[in-house]
């Protein structure tokens, strides 16, 4: 049965959607989580996915160096390391920017969130240069779907491991949650922070271990985005950011299964705008719509209506 | 003569111009049922919120089971036994009954992240010891039956009793109740007199109570503290309070 060409295009972009939009995904879990329990927007959370780039550029080249060609150890060791070193930054920078600023008004961790993101982005301009760097391409090649002559959608291999990675990484992350008593205690905090600290948990505690978690997931999102478009430099942190975070808003801020639809329905619409408009429209639909959703319902698809915290 | 459990000299508490506590003296032997009371507005709270580590004081020494407390992080002062309850119900409404009751018990668990992936015997036998001291817990209020609802459906006065349920799973030495009997119906407020009692005699609780139910506070209490505009003003078993005269003039104003 011959399909028509138009449907072919068509789930070719809802693939690229879908791929970018669960690495949106990924980052805006780190936003959601950490607004859900401490009601902050850590503006720096792009940069932790930036730099979770870099690292798994620099752990690949230091294994070529040493000679080391199967790519599926460099993979592992990629996301483990980089996963590794951006916790270290997610605890780091809650502790020495944010921890210290709690209790105050809102608006004094948020500045401090926007002077991190600044900090860190020159940190590693300096550090590596401004120029774009090219990730080495290590996995090629995808599945055609459609005739083999003419047009046909193609799902890359890279794509897959994308679906794949990400698809593993929130059936753990709703494992923690649900089930864990870590999780148990991040639900408690999520839902009255005070009340659980006057039952005996360390909040602080909690608080470091969501910043990790939101690291360590975008980190995940680095890494992934970075062998997927070859290209990385300092600055894709800010506009990747800011679509995770737009992401989180659209599904609706403090939920994570929302954070997740969000990213999904965000990168598909930048597909579609991209495939059937153009692609220099992509960023104003995004943003316009996160503008619409501000409007119209503040508390996102999934979000609850905001009820006064005491 | 046994220590007292709580003994609270000279707590000041200010917060900008405003003098909330002035001075507070108070003193819980083991055992005991205290009842602060005073009229609206006269500091019985922010003495709570003190005591708990909700606040900072500006002064004044706080010695619990034979520590210095003040200014210590809440959630220490919890794991040192204090405990308590708020005016408003707090549970954590989207959880079920029973996992307030379990989270309420993370501080005595292993919460290591290794052993609950692998579930290793420890793991196992502190989950099995927190699910039967919530299920212990549970039957004492008699909410046996709702252990899988979400917190929010239940009544208003079952919330308030799984609120004493999820105190009294972290162990504490001394409970602190802050107008429990508000909002409950007199059936509801015999209850909870029945349910305090049992808790001092029956599991040695110290139990710190603020109330407005006269009724329940004369009955119930070995001794009363009154506090007024952020002072003490007596201290007494019930009958001495009641012929006080300074507490009546008070109440009723000057006449």
């Amino acid at each position: 049965m011959a399909m028509p060409e138009s449907l072919y295009y068509f789930i070719q972009q809802l693939i690229n959607g879908l791929t970018v939009g669960s690495t949106y995904a990924l980052i805006a879990i780190g936003y959601t989580m950490v607004y859900g329990i401490i009601g902050m927007i850590n503006f720096a959370h792009g940069e932790i996915y930036m730099i979770g780039s870099y690292i798994a550029f620099i752990v690949i080249a230091a294994l070529a160096m040493f000679g080391i060609e199967s790519v599926p150890l460099i993979i592992v060791a990629a996301f483990a390391i980089s996963m590794m070193v951006t916790s270290a930054y997610g605890y780091s920078i809650e502790r020495v920017a944010y921890r210290p600023l709690r209790g105050g008004n809102r608006l004094i961790p948020l500045i401090s969130a926007i002077g991190m993101s600044i900090f860190l982005q020159n940190l590693v301009r300096i550090a590596q240069g401004s120029r774009d760097i090219a990730m080495p391409t290590m996995i090629s090649g995808g599945v055609d779907i459609g005739p083999h002559e003419g047009f046909h959608a193609t799902l890359s291999y890279m794509q897959m491991i994308i679906f794949v990675v990400t698809l593993i990484t929130m059936f753990g992350l709703t494992l923690f949650i649900s089930r864990s008593r870590m999780g148990r205690a991040c639900r408690a905090c999520a839902e009255d922070l005070k009340m659980t600290n006057l039952l005996g948990i360390n909040t602080n505690g909690i608080i470091a271990l969501t910043f990790v978690i939101g690291a360590a997931l975008a980190a995940i999102a680095g890494v992934l985005l970075g062998m997927y478009y070859g290209v990385i430099n300092p600055y894709i942190g800010f506009m990747a950011g800011l679509k995770a975070f737009t992401a989180a808003v659209l599904g609706g801020i403090g939920s994570i299964p929302g954070a997740v639809l969000g990213g999904l329905l965000l990168g598909v619409t930048e597909a579609i705008t991209a495939g059937y408009f153009s692609s220099e429209y992509k960023d104003v639909v995004a943003f316009a719509l996160l503008i619409l959703i501000l409007l119209f319902r503040p508390s996102g698809i999934l979000g609850r209506p905001e009820v006064e915290k005491v | 003569m046994s220590r007292p459990l709580l003994d609270v000299s000279g707590l000041t508490m200010r917060f900008g111009g405003l003098l909330a506590v002035d001075g507070v003296h108070l003193s819980v032997e083991p055992g005991q049922i205290v009842s602060m009371i005073g009229p609206n507005g006269a500091g019985k709270t922010t003495v709570f919120n003190c005591l708990t580590g909700f606040y900072k004081p500006s002064g004044g020494k706080i010695l619990f089971d034979g520590r210095e407390i003040q200014g210590m992080p809440g959630f220490k002062v919890a794991r040192r036994g204090m405990i308590r309850t708020f005016q408003h119900v707090r549970l954590f409404k989207e959880m079920t009954v029973v996992e307030n009751l379990l989270v309420a018990q993370h501080q005595h668990m292993n919460t290591n992240l290794l052993a609950g992936l692998f579930k290793t015997p420890g793991y196992r036998r502190s989950e099995q010891e927190a699910l039967e001291r919530a299920a212990y817990w549970l039957d004492r209020v008699d909410l046996h039956a709702f252990a899988n609802r979400p917190a929010n459906t239940l009544a208003y006065g079952q919330q308030r009793r799984l609120e004493i349920a999820r105190c009294m799973v972290t162990q504490p030495k001394l409970l602190m109740l802050d107008e429990p009997a508000a909002g409950l119906n007199p059936r509801e407020t015999d209850d909870l007199k029945e349910l305090i009692s049992e808790l001092r005699d029956q599991h040695q609780i110290t139990v710190l109570l603020i109330e407005h139910d006269m009724k329940l506070v004369m009955s119930i209490s070995d001794r009363i503290v009154v506090i007024n505009q952020g002072r003490p003003l007596a201290a007494g078993t019930p009958d001495e309070i009641k012929q006080n005269p300074d507490v009546i003039k008070a109440y009723l104003g000057e006449t």
